[in-house]
């Protein structure tokens, strides 16, 4: 394979992989938390991207500067992924908590579906999308090949910054520091003061917003149709088994090896670029049977 | 429910069927899309009673249905039913490779492998142009049925007789595997599956049998679908067309072989219902109905009457 070709896939890949990460990132946050599989995290994902497509229409005329209307993106995810995660939580998971997981999964089916008619309603079935925005943030020139500064550089370092600052939010935060203790035992940390709804809910959120956030990331690169939010999910599902249920590092290494993988299948195998997460799924559950990053012990965070 | 009232229930409902599809043509394709719905949600019964989902099942019916579609192509004077028996052959041979290593898994890994594994299946079925025909499917010429070379009408109404006779059939027989010790040991995978394994049997072996026979189950429903159709699509191996059977045997239960068909039967009448009503709306109306079963009938349909002590044990072990 020539150089350039290596590296516009190496771009392509890392730039996917960041936005999958995001969104395993809430997914795996709730997995960790509620021992669930949210699929209408999907749901998020779209109406993520949606939502910060109306805005950036609406706002387009206004300004021209490109901090403003970056910034716009993160206010549509954080407004809208924060506000419908919550609600899903206080408003249908709380209700199921006790319940068979597999029953809890089937709820988030069920509400995934409900949210899919809505996003129709709303947006309907036409392409959305705001490439005029990843121009904006300009190009680099890199061993002669052209790249946008918004692939290159902004998405996976908006990855890293989430990871990090998930990390820390996590180890240092009183809140981040209850969701833990959460995470390791719900009785005991309820019995220790710490008032797990909240806690539910406030994961939720999070993981909401950060879902919307990979919509609102990706909608200047890829045009939005009804549908996309199933396939976002499936794959990001991919990642999370791949890492391990729960695990962010996990997650963050899964999410690159993935998108790799698909990439270099785009510029090499392009019938096999779909199923490269797939395919990497099943090789990696065959070997480790729980996934890369799995732990050994009963809990996994 | 009193074993007499129950056959007389479904003869009833036989009755009932057959002479809908023999006075009302326009009630034919929905009574056999029931039919195959409830087979192939009866095939994820065997499975739940296990405790296992499987949001990749739907892949079979795509294995059923393509594999129709080949021996009919390749083989010109085939009849309908070996064309069939073609696709349950392929869908069964599959899932026992699948089966071999699917059964190692539980719970969550068990439904996201499933997932996986029909997802890369959709996306070659979507790809490979020259011998699934891309995403628009394959047709195919409608073949004899039993020698009887049929007009589009008789030969919907052929089907349906089948699918019906097979339909009561599977499921008489199902019913009998949920009785019989096999079945029974899927139960208790779902209660226990160390204190199985203490008594010396192997819950993996069972599952995988258990898979086998789910495959089986929802490839003949897809091979009789695509029969029907002359047609067979990627889509009918995607993984909503899988959360629909999942839908389908969570709202009959899984207590007895019925219920995947009362559940197929409440699924079809609330797809025909907003078809009427609530065009853009449907999904709602489903997600709706979804969420209202799991609350107030987590058994389904069939375990509404006989409804078990809740349990309000912690998940400790979880």
């Amino acid at each position: 394979m020539e150089l350039n070709l290596l590296l516009l896939a190496t771009v392509d890949g890392l730039s996917y992989a960041g936005l999958l990460f995001l969104i395993s990132l809430g997914l795996t946050l709730i997995c960790g938390v509620f021992g669930v599989i949210n699929v209408a995290h999907g749901s998020l994902y779209a109406f993520g991207g949606y939502s910060a497509a109306s805005l950036l229409a609406w706002l387009l005329p206004h300004t021209a500067s490109a901090v403003v209307l970056v910034g716009s993106l993160f206010v549509a995810a954080a407004v809208v992924g924060g506000c419908l995660g919550a609600l899903l939580e206080r408003g249908l998971l709380r209700h199921f908590q006790d319940r068979d997981p597999v029953l809890q999964l089937l709820v988030t089916f069920a509400a995934f579906m409900m949210l899919e008619d809505v996003q129709r309603m709303v947006w309907g079935a036409t392409p959305v999308n705001a490439g005029d925005l990843a121009t904006r943030l300009g190009t680099t020139d890199l061993l002669g090949v052209t790249f946008m500064n918004y692939q290159l550089a902004f998405i996976p370092g908006v990855a890293l910054v989430a990871y990090a600052g998930l990390q820390f939010l996590l180890r240092h935060s009183t809140a981040g520091r209850q969701i833990v203790a959460v995470i390791h035992h719900r009785e005991t940390a309820t019995a220790l003061g710490i008032n797990a709804a909240r806690v539910g809910t406030l994961t939720f959120a999070l993981a909401g917003a950060l879902g919307a956030l990979g919509g609102a990331l990706s909608v200047p690169m890829t045009s939005f149709v009804p549908g996309l939010g199933a396939e976002m999910i499936v794959t990001s599902f991919a990642v999370i088994a791949t890492a391990g249920l729960g695990q962010i590092t996990g997650a963050l290494v899964a999410s690159v090896l993935i998108g790799m993988a698909r990439s270099l299948a785009v510029y090499t195998l392009p019938e096999l670029e779909v199923v490269m997460p797939y395919l990497m799924m099943v090789a990696v559950l065959l070997v480790r049977p729980h996934g890369l990053f799995s732990v050994t012990a009963a809990r996994r965070i | 429910m009193r074993r007499t009232t129950f056959i007389a229930a479904v003869a009833a409902a036989v009755v009932l069927m057959l002479g809908a599809g023999w006075a009302l043509p326009w009630s034919r394709m929905p009574i056999i899309t029931f039919l195959c719905f409830g087979l192939a949600a009866l095939g994820l019964t065997v499975l739940m009673r296990a405790g296992q989902v499987s949001f990749g099942h739907a892949m079979y019916a795509a294995i059923g249905g393509y594999a129709t579609a080949f021996t009919v192509r390749a083989f010109p004077g085939a009849d309908g039913l070996v064309a069939v028996a073609a696709g349950v052959v392929a869908s069964l041979a599959i899932g026992a490779v699948v089966a071999a290593f699917v059964s190692r898994y539980r719970g969550i890994f068990f439904g996201m492998l499933n997932l996986g594994l029909s997802m890369v299946l959709f996306s070659l079925a979507g790809k490979l142009y020259g011998w699934t025909g891309g995403t628009d499917g394959l047709r195919f010429e409608r073949p004899a049925l039993l020698g009887m070379a049929l007009e589009r009408g008789q030969f919907e109404l052929a089907m349906l007789v089948l699918t019906l006779a097979l339909a009561v059939a599977v499921a008489w027989a199902v019913q009998r595997y949920f009785v019989s010790s096999s079945g029974q040991v899927m139960l208790a995978i779902r209660t226990n599956e160390t204190r199985l394994e203490y008594i010396g049997l192997s819950a993996r072996m069972v599952l995988a049998e258990g898979y086998v026979l789910s495959a089986g189950l929802v490839g003949l429903a897809g091979a009789l679908l695509a029969l029907v159709q002359s047609l067979v699509t990627p889509e009918s191996g995607y993984w909503i067309r899988s959360g629909e059977y999942v839908f389908i045997a969570i709202l009959g239960g899984s207590g007895h072989a019925a219920g995947a068909f009362l559940g197929a039967a409440v699924f079809e009448l609330i797809k025909l219902a907003a078809a009427a009503y609530f065009t853009n709306a449907w999904q709602i109306l489903l997600g709706a109905t979804l969420i209202a079963v799991i609350f107030f009938a987590p058994q389904g349909i069939v375990g509404w009457r006989r409804r078990a002590p809740r349990q309000t044990l912690p998940q400790e072990a979880r």
